[in-house]
């Protein structure tokens, strides 16, 4: 059951990023370019995102326990680091540069964008790099994430 | 306007669902890196996402026109490489600080959203246009 739970989340996330227009670079690029001809739209996106995760999340949250596993895994970590914010600004920097973030990405080339595939590639060899030089020494599993 | 209130509402529902079932938070550069080790319910999510990309454009039409020329290619590889390791340094990207965890009132996630778009806004708004 994890595991068709899992794909019925990512088919609903995957076909909300695309109906969202997130899919397509050129429009998040449109939102991300401040000036005449700014597209405010994905921010419709985001605030319908955060309402509905935030109403299920506090009704879920009244659960003990998750459907399908022992415990929730959510987040712990109140720490706000050179770690999160570097990251942070070096994910604004390729975002604002492609105008693609992970999800989009990986929803683009699985419907065979070739921009989506070229930036996915290279996405994955900065994942690699990162776990083989910028990961910390104790937890090489990136069990603490946020996402 | 319509299309990013069902999109961003199908979004928050496929958090929501997650959570209920199997008590993760939906961030997607946390799940691919999960992926990438092979593990079998991020492995599914990743499946999904395409699937529900074909779908939507079945159903709703919407598939960007693609084309890509060398210069353009450059970029998004630099960009890639930039994005894959600042969402592992920085746990996450827009679904696992954006949706999520701003959703869950995360300090951490606020600020790292509020990062992400700035720096994000400012690197389009400046340089991006002047490249292509």
């Amino acid at each position: 059951m994890k595991n068709v739970s899992a794909l019925i989340a990512g088919i609903l996330f995957g076909a909300g990023l695309a109906v969202a227009g997130m899919t397509n670079p050129d429009k998040v690029l449109a939102f991300l370019t401040l000036g005449a001809g700014w597209d405010a739209t994905l921010i419709f996106v985001l605030g319908a995102a955060v309402i509905v995760a935030a109403a299920g999340y506090a009704i879920v949250g009244r659960r003990a326990a998750p459907l399908f596993d022992a415990e929730f895994h959510a987040p712990t970590s109140t720490l706000i680091d050179a770690r999160l914010i570097g990251g942070a600004a070096l994910f604004g920097v390729g975002w604002g540069l492609a105008g693609f973030c992970p999800g989009p990405a990986i929803v683009g080339a699985l419907t065979l964008d070739i921009r989506a595939v070229v930036f996915l590639i290279a996405y994955v060899v900065g994942v690699l790099v990162y776990e083989r030089l910028l990961a910390p020494p104790a937890a090489p599993v990136a069990t603490s994430a946020d996402g | 306007m319509i299309s990013a209130v069902i999109g961003g509402s199908l979004i928050g529902l496929a958090a929501v669902w997650l959570y209920l079932s199997l008590g993760r938070i939906a961030g997607i550069s946390g799940i691919a890196a999960n992926a990438l080790k092979a593990n079998a319910w991020p492995l599914m999510f990743v499946a999904g996402l395409g699937i529900g990309g074909w779908l939507a454009y079945a159903i709703a039409g919407g598939r960007p026109e693609a084309t890509l020329d060398g210069n353009q290619a450059l970029w998004l590889i630099v960009a890639g490489v930039i994005v894959g390791v600042g969402t592992r340094l920085g746990s996450g990207c827009t679904s696992g600080h954006g949706v999520c965890g701003v959703s869950r009132l995360s300090r951490r996630s606020i600020v790292a959203t509020l990062v992400f778009l700035s720096v994000g806004m400012l690197v389009a708004t400046t340089v991006t246009g002047a490249l292509s």
